[in-house]
């Protein structure tokens, strides 16, 4: 149920904050998002959208924290003791 | 699909595996909190890649599961008013209620509707005037913002044939709930990242420091799953407590400022019953005073919450994490999906239905 999806904004529609709506596209298929909790989002910015609303902003650099994380622990084991 | 395939890899996966076998000396007992965690380190064999001595407990964290049976009732009876279109998230249509479900009413002619988000609710209570539109608003914090937006939005547009049927439930103290239980065999968390999206993570700092549990913010995908075990074990063997936020592509320590924002101003912090769990204080939300005219409460009489029995069905203990689905006697046989005993084998997200789904006595064919 807390189920979220990435998806890459493509467009943004509207000036009020609360209704701002944007077009996300998730590996191609197009759907509209509420944008009002991400006010400071960009177009083509990658959003997790869970029941129609964009709840945060994928933060690039971040995302390959988790392959620079492994080769550091993986360099550790194979340095000798 | 980016940022969700390259975290699927299985040599990276491996390797995540290989440095949790590295650091682990010692057996070491995890409960994952989210029933989206849950389905998958099922689906993927997260566990199966583990040592031995690391077990994961499944948490309560699937808000369908936690809902107290007298809400399904409530909608029913809600439903089955003239004029009253009901909207809910489709897992909730199967629930078993006392004597029905909402599959079972909206067959009898009740106008039961599936929606995706709440704000279609909204849009159909404009469009049909002349109906009482009342959204059935599950959730935990993740769903509490779109839940609180279809509030805010309905009294901005004087919407006065819209309300919310609430049963808004609240992680921290669940998790407070759970260590404090006699027996209590958890040792560390793997929290829920898309619900700390929402709320941020500073709440659960004090949780750590006082039951003395590693608690790691810990994302959806198989190697989020591997580096949130990896952190937690670590901390356990060095001897730590500590908040840590494996998902940080996606929360950030503060949280979503406008979303709390804007539940703050519709909601209030409540003590709910859960399923399986009992009463728990300050663990929901109900609907503020400023805002009481939307909640169906108020139109349509209050929800009288009791503890339910369950008969033969051990959800509740599953939603304690205390047995495994598999470990119910009746696990594949007499409880199905087609045919549920309880509420953790109908939900998408229910631990049976994970179990059922791929992990199938032998003999059963997996579908996946």
């Amino acid at each position: 149920m807390c189920l979220a999806v990435p998806g890459r904004l493509i467009s943004i529609d509207g000036d009020d904050p609360l209704t701002r709506q944007g077009r996300v596209d998730f590996g191609g298929v197009i759907k509209s998002v509420n944008l009002a909790y991400v006010p400071e989002v960009q177009e083509q910015d990658y959003v997790l959208v869970h029941v129609g609303f964009a709840i945060t902003i994928v933060d690039p650099r971040e995302a390959e924290r988790v392959f620079e994380y492994l080769r550091t622990l993986e360099q550790e084991a194979d340095e000798p003791q | 699909m980016k940022y969700r395939d390259e975290y699927r890899t299985p040599d990276a996966a491996r390797g995540y595996a290989d440095a949790i076998a590295r650091i682990t000396t010692r057996p070491w007992t995890l409960m994952e909190v989210c029933g989206g965690q849950t389905h998958a380190i099922v689906r993927f064999g997260i566990d199966q890649l583990l040592p031995e001595s690391i077990s994961l407990i499944h948490g309560p964290g699937c808000p369908v599961c936690v809902t107290p049976i007298a809400y399904i009732d409530k909608a029913l009876e809600i439903a089955g008013l003239p004029g009253v279109i009901l909207c809910t998230f489709g897992d909730m249509l199967r629930v078993p209620g006392t004597h029905s479900d909402l599959s079972a009413a909206r067959a009898r002619g009740a106008d039961i509707r599936v929606v995706y988000s709440p704000l279609e609710a909204l849009t159909m209570a404009r469009e049909n005037p002349g109906h009482e539109v009342v959204f059935f608003a599950v959730g935990f914090e993740t769903t509490a913002p779109a839940n609180a937006m279809a509030v805010y939005q309905a009294e901005r547009a004087g919407l006065e044939n819209f309300s919310v049927l609430v049963s808004q439930v609240l992680v921290p103290p669940a998790i407070r709930a759970l260590l404090e239980r006699p027996g209590n065999q958890v040792q560390g968390f793997l929290a829920a990242g898309h619900v700390c999206t929402i709320t941020g993570y500073e709440e659960y700092e004090p949780i750590a420091r006082k039951h003395g549990v590693p608690i790691v913010v810990t994302g959806f995908e198989p190697l989020d799953i591997l580096e949130g075990v990896y952190r937690c074990v670590r901390q356990l063997e060095r001897g730590e407590n500590c908040v840590e936020n494996q998902y940080s592509r996606a929360v950030r320590r503060p949280g979503n400022a406008m979303a709390q924002h804007v539940i703050q101003a519709v909601f209030q912090v409540v003590p709910r019953q859960w399923r399986g769990m009992g009463g728990i204080p300050d663990s929901g939300l109900g609907v503020a005073p400023a805002y009481r005219s939307f909640d169906a409460e108020t139109r349509f009489g209050a929800v009288n919450g009791e503890v339910e029995a369950q008969g033969e069905c051990l959800s509740g203990a599953v939603l304690r994490g205390e047995v495994r689905p598999d470990q119910c006697p009746a696990f594949g046989t007499r409880c199905t999906p087609e045919r549920p005993l309880g509420v953790t084998m109908v939900s998408e997200e229910g631990a049976c239905a994970a179990y059922y789904r791929y992990r199938r006595p032998a003999g059963g064919q997996a579908r996946e």
